[in-house]
């Protein structure tokens, strides 16, 4: 099966800052990506956990984009502008897709 | 004072009190028990929706008097300035930076809308009646507090907030609580006692259960937080959160007298002007003050003063009430 390069983002960010992001990241032409719900965690801000919050201060979720290596920097850019001062983690990592049209 | 100790006797062992406590033990002996989220917002939407739509019911029913407007103002004005006073209470008690004083603040200026109902049960309990409109008074004091503390930043020329753009405007004033809060006010208000007939098996009967449940995941939630952020409360901060309540108590107690509100109305006044933020308040200072150390807002705001006012708070300003206003 041919497969295509191409770069997995996962930006795992506070809950209020969600909207904010994927602005950014539609404003910087990705379209495409996925949103997940954290369950829970710790960090430098210490542990915590999403069962029984009823406020959106404390919850994370996780923003994943798939796209083509070339276009990597300026996703970066847009998410770093948001995140920036923000509790939360960027990472990039290398992966295969099957349809490389769609990213 | 028979009349207070009987009250806070009563008001320690109902079972919306144990329930909180069973919630906060709970956490604190590392049980396995949890709320899932979802659940704890089915909860919170349907106590919103309770209170909201009961309070327009009354209001339908007992019909508004100028006062309204007026305390609306006064919770207005209530929200911008308690945070003000709460900052230079917490420059003086406690070595905070100005960030976390000013995030701090922001909370003690809001209100608490589980206090606030915690408290309209105690009452309802108690046969006092109150002003049906609080409910958007209370709806009223959400937001001023957070524009208050963010002015106290710029004021002090902090480059740290990242001040009010319009999504965040929109979003403390439209959030969700404030949004079902009027709007479940607005439909109780136009459906009136008609209204509540239809629906009060839903929203009368099983409110109090309900409550209790919340308690236990708010017990749960602030045991946690006492757990895992309990480092950061120091005596200095501690002491704050248990005398900020009180002194803003003293604020509502006036403003309410000044209004001439009944004894009920007086007392969710103090109410209100005591509790702090813990739903509202935090998100939006993750987003506008996001340097601030939330585990310090958040510990003090859930972990202290919501529990000083649901066990000793709320009866103390029902009684204070009481004795001052002749109910």
């Amino acid at each position: 099966m041919q497969t295509h390069k191409a770069k997995r983002v996962e930006i795992t960010i506070e809950n209020v800052m969600e909207s904010r992001l994927t602005d950014a990241l539609r404003k910087a032409g990705v379209t495409g990506y996925t949103v997940l719900p954290v369950l829970g965690g710790s960090g430098r801000s210490g542990a915590w956990t999403r069962s029984g919050q009823v406020s959106r201060a404390q919850g994370m979720v996780q923003v994943i984009c798939i796209i083509r290596p070339e276009r990597l920097d300026e996703l970066l850019d847009a998410a770093f502008a948001v995140v920036e001062r923000h509790i939360g983690v960027v990472s990039v990592v290398d992966c295969d897709v099957l349809r490389a049209e769609r990213f | 004072m028979t009349d207070f100790l009987s009250l806070a006797g009563q008001n320690l062992l109902s079972p919306i009190i144990l329930s909180f406590v069973l919630g906060l033990l709970a956490a604190l002996a590392r049980s396995d028990l949890n709320i899932p989220e979802a659940v704890a917002k089915g909860m919170s939407i349907y106590l919103l929706f309770a209170i909201g739509f009961k309070g327009g019911a009354s209001v339908a029913s007992y019909g508004l008097d100028a006062r309204l407007g007026l305390s609306l103002l006064a919770g207005v004005i209530l929200s911008a300035l308690l945070p003000i006073i709460a900052f230079g209470l917490l420059k003086a008690m406690t070595g905070m930076s100005r960030l976390d004083a000013a995030a701090v603040a922001a909370h003690y200026g809001s209100i608490s809308i589980v206090t606030f109902v915690a408290a309209t049960s105690v009452l309802e309990g108690r046969g006092i009646p109150s002003e049906g409109y609080m409910v958007a008074v209370a709806a009223a004091m959400e937001a001023p507090a957070i524009l208050s503390a963010l002015w106290l930043i710029s004021r002090g020329g902090g480059a740290e907030s990242k001040g009010m753009d319009s999504a965040l405007l929109r979003e403390i004033m439209l959030n969700g609580s404030i949004v079902l809060l009027i709007g479940a006010f607005a439909i109780g208000w136009a459906t009136g006692e008609q209204g509540m007939k239809e629906i009060s098996s839903f929203i009368v009967n099983p409110f109090k259960g309900v409550l209790c449940l919340f308690l236990l995941d708010m017990g749960l939630v602030a045991g946690r937080g006492l757990r895992g952020g309990g480092g950061v409360l120091t005596r200095g901060v501690l002491a704050f959160g248990v005398l900020m309540p009180l002194v803003g108590s003293v604020f509502g107690l006036g403003a309410g007298l000044l209004l001439g509100l009944s004894s009920g109305g007086v007392a969710l006044m103090m109410v209100l002007s005591a509790s702090a933020s813990y739903i509202a308040v935090p998100a939006a200072m993750r987003v506008a003050l996001p340097e601030a150390n939330p585990s310090l807002y958040l510990t003090l705001s859930l972990g202290v003063t919501f529990p000083f006012n649901l066990t000793v708070g709320i009866p103390l300003y029902v009684g204070i009430a009481m004795a001052l206003t002749g109910g």
